[in-house]
């Protein structure tokens, strides 16, 4: 056992000690807070006190749990752990702890024969002297004790139209999987446990798609289907600092009253989001279930600047939502966003996104810049490699045996990652020539509008994949236009029938 | 000595006095001011002789901002080609005049260039190239096959171009073309 162990060994075995001693501890004053202490052995209370809308804790019972030792003398409380003092005197908000001086939001009190310390003591004093990490999320009364994962989890329920969408964000990010499993579905993260109240959605009035969402330990949720669920969808993506689920619910009534074919090519332009429209999730034949869409640059990366000031990470990010909001809306196809909103995003990381969640089109979205002002037009991109890479490429797409768990061997493609596109090299073309076609009535092209070029973005997307400059900023007539509704309405509807097109072609190329 | 002798022997000594006064003094002379003799540059590891020219392929922006046009221009003369790729490189980012459009943003400079037995050379540019830059894709794609190509065209011992930009390398310039690998000299992009 190594001495991190010990210390957490210590720690549980002081917990449970602070437990059975809790029981005699009568005294404490009556309050119906509690602070839960979160540790590898489970939870256990302590007491909080309320003293001028302040909490407080038990300093005796914060000494039981965590090993300290604590005299009183000439006036000042002493806490001593390990070695390591805290002293706080009883009309000072201060504490001092190894010789520094913190604060504290109120002076420690005594009760009887206790002395309170206000809660914040263990993050602000106690936590710096301790060797074990201490995290106190005083929001949710949890002092999570040891290197336990805890996401936050905060969610929102909407309805859409006759359908209804689930958010959950995990601050930090954590994974999750989503099984249904009859009238109930159930959302399992990977964590040690949930910061989150039991009931994450209150009860909705029937007869509603969802019932209720609730928090089963130690890190489940359940979400209890009503009798309109018909089916859902599931995503996972990042967005800023947490990690977003998405479940789209549809209803019973939108399935029997939708019988118009979605994404028929003519329909009306869609709105930025178009949540009325019938979204068409029973596809399970469609070649395309999942669309990464790639608003370029971002955070303290702008792009190209306008000399109007439009900037060309917002102008991407606008057309890339009302893109999301379009082909979700009026396809049922999941869309992933590499960012939802003004952060900077790494070139590989949005691959990543779209190659881990095996997206079957990649749309990277930018806005171009000249030397010469009078430049105009959008270009559609392929990935172009190198001489030398094409060769690497080739020989590494020769499948190689590896031997697999059951004994024997498996042939396996190893791809490099920087090489990934070369494979869908054909298919991004084909899409890059449905672009254009869909584009040229539509928008200004550029003269020569179909261009390949070694594009780092594009050479690790493992899936067809094109980058369209929508037009160039840096001519003051297209930049008025690129950020206009009438524009972007236009470029949307052309890369939703792209879309479209795009899964008739490969449906084709299969039954061929 | 017979006077026929005597005659032969003069005529010999004075062809000898000639030769030796062309080779000792009137060659020396005849070389003394060497701008354009393009024969005092036939040794290759003779020193560079000052003010001599080349003739090279440059490259700068089309009218139409989408491809480059090739411009002719007398480029010093560099020994060996290293020399020679370094004086390319300084006539393309040198600053030009209307109508050319450079696509290397001014303030650019060459910090140092090599090139190795494969063929590829690499160019180490100041950081202006990329904080100059108007960020475009298109733009991009300019800049880098300007240097690619004012290479790849001029010297055929140079198969492939990589840029370095502050001696180190870099994934791009302005977030779109890959430059973690030497490319090859398009011409598609020329008019």
């Amino acid at each position: 056992m190594n001495a991190r162990s010990l210390t957490l060994f210590s720690a549980t075995i002081a917990l449970g000690v602070f437990v059975l001693t809790r029981g005699l501890a009568s005294q404490a004053p009556p309050s119906p807070l509690t602070l839960t202490l979160l540790a590898r052995d489970g939870r256990h209370p302590m007491a909080i006190a309320v003293v001028n809308d302040q909490e407080f804790v038990a300093l005796e019972d914060l000494a039981a749990a965590f090993q300290l030792a604590v005299r009183e003398e000439a006036g000042a409380i002493t806490i001593t752990y390990k070695g390591k003092t805290i002293v706080v005197t009883p009309d000072q908000a201060l504490a001092s702890v190894s010789g520094r001086l913190v604060s504290l939001p109120a002076a420690p009190v005594h009760a009887g024969r206790r002395w309170l310390v206000p809660v914040e003591f263990i993050s602000r004093a106690l936590a710096p002297i301790y060797d074990t990490r201490l995290d106190l999320r005083k929001a949710s009364h949890l002092l999570i004790v040891g290197d336990l994962r805890v996401p936050r989890l905060t969610a929102r329920y909407e309805a859409i139209g006759n359908n209804a969408r689930l958010t959950i964000d995990a601050v930090p990010r954590a994974t999750n999987t989503v099984q249904q499993d009859g009238e109930r579905l159930t959302i399992k993260f990977d964590a040690d446990a949930l910061d989150a109240s039991s009931t994450l959605v209150p009860p909705q009035a029937a007869p509603a798609i969802v019932q209720a969402v609730r928090v089963v330990e130690p890190s489940t949720v359940t979400v209890d289907l009503g009798p309109r669920f018909a089916a859902f969808r599931a995503s996972t993506q990042p967005a800023d600092t947490a990690m977003r689920l998405v479940i789209d619910f549809v209803s019973t009534q939108t399935t029997t009253e939708a019988p118009a074919a979605p994404g028929t090519p003519g329909a009306p332009a869609p709105a930025p989001a178009a949540p009325e429209l019938p979204p068409a999730f029973a596809q399970p034949t469609s070649a395309i279930r999942t669309v990464a869409i790639d608003a370029g640059h971002g955070g303290a990366d702008d792009g190209v600047k306008g000399s109007g000031g439009a900037k060309e990470k917002d102008l991407v990010l606008a057309v890339a939502r009302q893109l999301k909001g379009a082909i979700e809306g009026r396809l049922g196809i999941r869309v992933l966003l590499t960012r939802d909103d003004d952060r900077a995003v790494g070139l590989d990381d949005r691959t990543a996104l779209a190659n881990n969640n095996k997206a079957d089109l990649f749309i990277s979205l930018h806005t171009d810049a000249s030397t010469r002002p009078s430049a105009a037009g959008a270009i559609i991109f392929s990935a172009g490699f190198p001489r030398d890479a094409e060769q690497q490429a080739k020989a590494s797409l020769a499948p190689e045996p590896l031997p697999t768990f059951g004994g024997g061997l498996r042939d396996i493609e190893l791809v490099p990652w920087d090489l990934a596109q070369f494979r869908h090299l054909d298919q991004s073309s084909a899409f890059a020539a449905i672009v254009e076609q869909q584009l040229r009535d539509k928008i200004p092209l550029a003269p020569r509008p179909i261009d390949q070029a070694p594009l780092r973005i594009l050479e690790s997307a493992n899936m067809p994949a094109v980058l369209v400059e929508m037009g160039f900023l840096s001519n003051a007539d297209q930049e008025k236009a690129l950020a206009g509704a009438a524009f972007q309405n236009a470029f949307v509807q052309a890369i939703l029938e792209s879309v479209i097109k795009f899964r008739d072609h490969l449906g084709t190329a299969t039954s061929r | 000595m017979t006077p026929r002798r005597a005659a032969t022997t003069a005529a010999f000594t004075a062809v000898v006095a000639f030769l030796a006064w062309l080779l000792f003094v009137g060659l020396p002379r005849w070389y003394g001011a060497p701008a354009t003799r393009p024969a005092a540059a036939a040794a290759p590891s003779a020193p560079a002789a000052p003010g001599r020219k080349i003739t090279a392929h440059l490259f700068y922006v089309a009218d139409d901002g989408m491809r480059l046009v090739r411009a002719d221009r007398d480029v010093p003369f560099g020994e060996g080609t290293v020399q020679q790729a370094k004086e390319i490189i300084n006539a393309q980012i040198a600053p030009v005049t209307p109508p050319l459009v450079s696509a290397i943003p001014a303030g650019t400079t060459l910090r140092a260039l090599f090139i190795t037995a494969k063929g590829d050379a690499y160019v180490d540019l100041s950081r202006e190239i990329m904080t100059g830059h108007t960020g475009g894709t298109v733009d991009e794609l300019l800049t880098v096959y300007t240097i690619v190509n004012a290479l790849t065209a001029n010297l055929p011992a140079v198969s492939g171009v990589q840029l370095l930009v502050d001696g180190k390398e870099v994934e791009t310039l302005a977030g779109h073309v890959d430059l973690r690998r030497p490319l090859a000299g398009n011409l598609s992009r020329v008019q």
